[in-house]
């Protein structure tokens, strides 16, 4: 169908939305992404047969977290169609890119690398056990 | 396990108002298998702070972190070498391992990021339920394995009382009268004569009427 959408999406994929933890949702918040869309199976689809409902879930979660923290939640969605769903992804995508253009940027700024801070395993000499 | 649930960031937020730096401790313990404050959990919290104190122009670092236990010296004293980069503690342990925390490092201002709720199991996944009160003094044996202490709303050590109604307690119809499943426990092991022994006044001197408890093994002890 050679159908367009939006180029500021940048699309990964996982094999399944259940894959999607919702640490990675807010992953992509921290590191600079406007908005994140989750495309997962029909409901009733699912490979795996639940995986699009924890999605679901996840996504309800974290989308109510974003909202709270002010970052705003409507950056976060989850839509539901099949691999032959084109034009619904098509549809979905340009909403999802409308809703980022209407909410402004990532209050956070632009993608940033992880914190500076060592984490306890980057940090030499952490096994040491002093009195 | 020790069950424990997360406390809104909006209530964490006011306690690092200045800080620089703050370290997100989470526990691999009770704490992790309840999902509150397990590595998991930490990285939710740390990301949510992160995101925060970005949009609001604060250079503040978010550090992880999640030690085997939160209550035994051996592991926080692994935070010995990095805990000095930091202005405050969100610890996710449950109560112990916060309070265990901020015993171990004097100086440091360590705050809880979780409420402790109970002793208790989890029936399903994302819902656990109380099963344990730490009397001090179990009498499981002579309950058939159902806690009256820990499960009865008014702790009856002979029941059930006149709020029992078709298996439920009165307080609602979601509340189990514990008293109820005992008898129907003991009528499937065919012990119901141990319904007819009367329970002696418990010696509530074992639970926290007694104040703040200890346990002491000479023979294990260092």
């Amino acid at each position: 169908m050679r159908l367009g959408y939006p180029e500021s999406i940048k699309i990964i994929r996982v094999p399944c939305t259940g894959k999607v933890d919702a640490l990675h949702l807010m992953r992509c918040f921290e590191r600079g992404a406007d908005g994140v869309i989750v495309v997962g199976c029909r409901e009733g689809d699912c490979h795996y047969q639940s995986g699009n409902f924890r999605a679901r879930k996840r996504v309800a979660e974290v989308a109510g977290l974003l909202e709270r923290l002010g970052i705003g939640g409507e950056r976060l969605r989850m839509v539901n169609l099949s691999s032959s769903d084109a034009p619904l992804f098509v549809k979905a995508a340009r909403e999802i890119h409308e809703a980022v253009l209407a909410a402004g940027p990532n209050p956070v700024g632009r993608p940033r690398r992880p914190p500076a801070v060592p984490t306890a395993s980057e940090t030499p000499g952490k096994e040491v056990i002093r009195p | 396990m020790i069950v424990a649930e997360r406390k809104p960031i909006e209530e964490i937020l006011p306690w690092l108002e200045g800080a620089r730096s703050v370290l997100v401790l989470g526990c691999n313990e009770c704490v992790t298998v309840c999902e509150a404050g397990g590595k998991k959990e930490v990285g939710m919290l740390a990301s949510a702070l992160r995101l925060l104190f970005a949009k609001e122009g604060r250079e503040v670092n978010v550090g992880e972190r999640t030690l085997e236990r939160q209550c035994d010296p051996e592991y926080l004293d692994e935070l010995r070498d990095t805990i000095d980069a930091y202005d405050a503690v969100v610890s996710l342990a449950c109560g112990v391992g916060i309070q265990f925390t901020a015993e171990r490092y004097p100086s440091k201002p360590v705050y809880p990021g979780v409420n402790t709720c109970f002793m208790g199991a989890a029936l399903e996944r994302g819902v656990w339920a109380e099963r344990c009160q730490g009397c001090g003094q179990c009498l499981l044996a002579l309950t058939g394995a159902v806690c009256p202490v820990a499960r009865c709303a008014k702790r009856l050590l002979n029941g059930p009382c006149g709020g029992s109604s078709a298996g439920k307690c009165e307080l609602g119809p979601e509340v189990d009268c514990a008293w109820q499943l005992i008898i129907d426990r003991l009528k499937a092991l065919g012990r119901m004569e141990d319904y007819e022994r009367l329970i002696p006044v418990k010696d509530w001197s074992k639970d926290r009427a007694g104040g703040p408890r200890k346990v002491v093994r000479e023979d294990v002890r260092s």
